[in-house]
């Protein structure tokens, strides 16, 4: 799946997290994380990040996560819809999304 | 015998909410596509709702996903994501006809089908929202197996109706309508939601309104409500112990071979024995009231 605008999901409300994406300008796939429990959690907050991007196939674009406690299901969630919004997706592979 | 007296709201775009609405512990908790969630967040919501539903938190709770109506263009998506996600319960909104529940059951079967999800395990609800609704309530509540109940929704149909919520009076032809519905075609029956939270007594007085009419629970949006209305429905030490007496005296019967017994002067029969297994169960889920 190609990043092919900007977007966002989320909110920087308690136990939910922003994620922005973006195209990217060099063909790498950029990840940056914030997170207020990174220490503790940053491991396994990347590994849900990349897994989500992996299902998916994006493999170029720059993705910022501001995160602020949020449950994996949500990084999740809130991962996906920033994808689908950034690449224009209407019709969600059910498969990918599990 | 499955108690759903509470029916929590939670919108389905709020993360927190979705990650920590089970300490709250209803009966069932309803994830709002529809009206709780804004037009720019259904993609959203809808994915967030997906992923919440698979939390192994929500395995002990009943889980119903209001969809928007399968005439939008959000309604299918929605329904596809709350079947795979594994939702126990659909529920439909602004149910006018037996043929919108028909067309929502053909959808479900499909995407059972198509997931691999168990064949009929994913359940209905109906919401009646206006006078249409109300007055096919009958044919409604008969309309599919997969129904477990059917819900009056207040405020669209106090609107339909060129009225207001007021005392009660506004409601009375609907509740009446849809509760003998359920109760012909063998379902459970939710009353409306009361909105002003702060205001306990009238949500009691409410409570103590349609637990006597015979309603099973209550849709609710404050978990604040939750232990009031358990509390309301649960029975008293009394209810309990006549209830015990009720399944000893039927117990004893049935080992004497006996079809019809007495207690205390009182016949018991089938519908006794059944109100007695209900009062222990809620009595069991809640204890007795305080």
């Amino acid at each position: 799946m190609k990043i092919v605008k900007e977007a966002l999901a989320g909110t920087l409300e308690s136990s939910d997290l922003m994620v922005k994406v973006a195209p990217a300008s060099d063909g790498t796939l950029d990840i940056v994380i914030n997170s207020e429990v990174i220490r503790q959690f940053g491991a396994q907050i990347e590994k849900v990040v990349r897994d989500t991007l992996g299902k998916l196939d994006v493999t170029e674009g720059l993705v910022v996560i501001e995160d602020k406690g949020a449950l994996d299901c949500a990084i999740c969630a809130r991962l996906q819809t920033a994808v689908l919004r950034g690449a224009e997706c209407q019709d969600l592979d059910w498969s990918v999304l599990s | 015998m499955t108690l759903r007296r509470s029916m929590l709201f939670l919108p389905g775009s709020n993360a927190a909410m979705l990650s920590t609405a089970f300490v709250y512990k209803p009966d069932s908790i309803m994830f709002d596509l529809e009206d709780a969630v804004s037009l720019r967040e259904k993609d959203a919501a809808r994915l967030l709702v997906f992923h919440a539903l698979q939390l192994p938190v929500y395995r002990d709770i009943e889980t119903v996903v209001r969809i928007n109506q399968l005439s939008t263009p959000f309604g299918p998506k929605d329904l596809e994501a709350a079947v795979r996600g594994g939702a126990d319960v659909i529920r439909l909104p602004k149910t006018d006809s037996a043929e919108d529940v028909h067309q929502l059951e053909a959808e479900v079967e499909r995407i059972e089908r198509a997931s691999g999800r168990e064949f009929g395990s994913t359940k209905l609800m109906a919401a009646i929202e206006s006078a249409s609704g109300v007055v096919n309530a009958l044919s409604i509540a008969k309309s599919s197996p997969r129904l477990i109940g059917i819900a009056l929704a207040g405020f669209d149909y106090v609107m339909d109706m060129q009225t207001e919520r007021g005392d009660g009076t506004e409601l009375f032809y609907a509740r009446c309508a849809v509760l003998h519905a359920a109760r012909a075609a063998g379902i459970d029956a939710f009353d409306v939601v009361y909105s002003d939270v702060n205001n306990e007594e009238g949500f009691l007085k409410e409570v103590d309104l349609i637990k006597r009419m015979g309603f099973n629970g209550k849709s609710l949006i404050n978990p604040r409500q939750i232990e009031l209305l358990h509390n309301a429905y649960a029975p008293t030490e009394e209810e309990v112990d006549y209830a015990r007496r009720v399944i000893a005296a039927a117990e004893q019967a049935e080992r004497q071979g006996l079809g019809v017994i007495a207690l205390n002067g009182k016949m018991i029969d089938a519908p006794i024995v059944n109100h007695a297994k209900r009062v222990l169960s809620r009595a069991q889920a809640s204890g007795t009231r305080k």
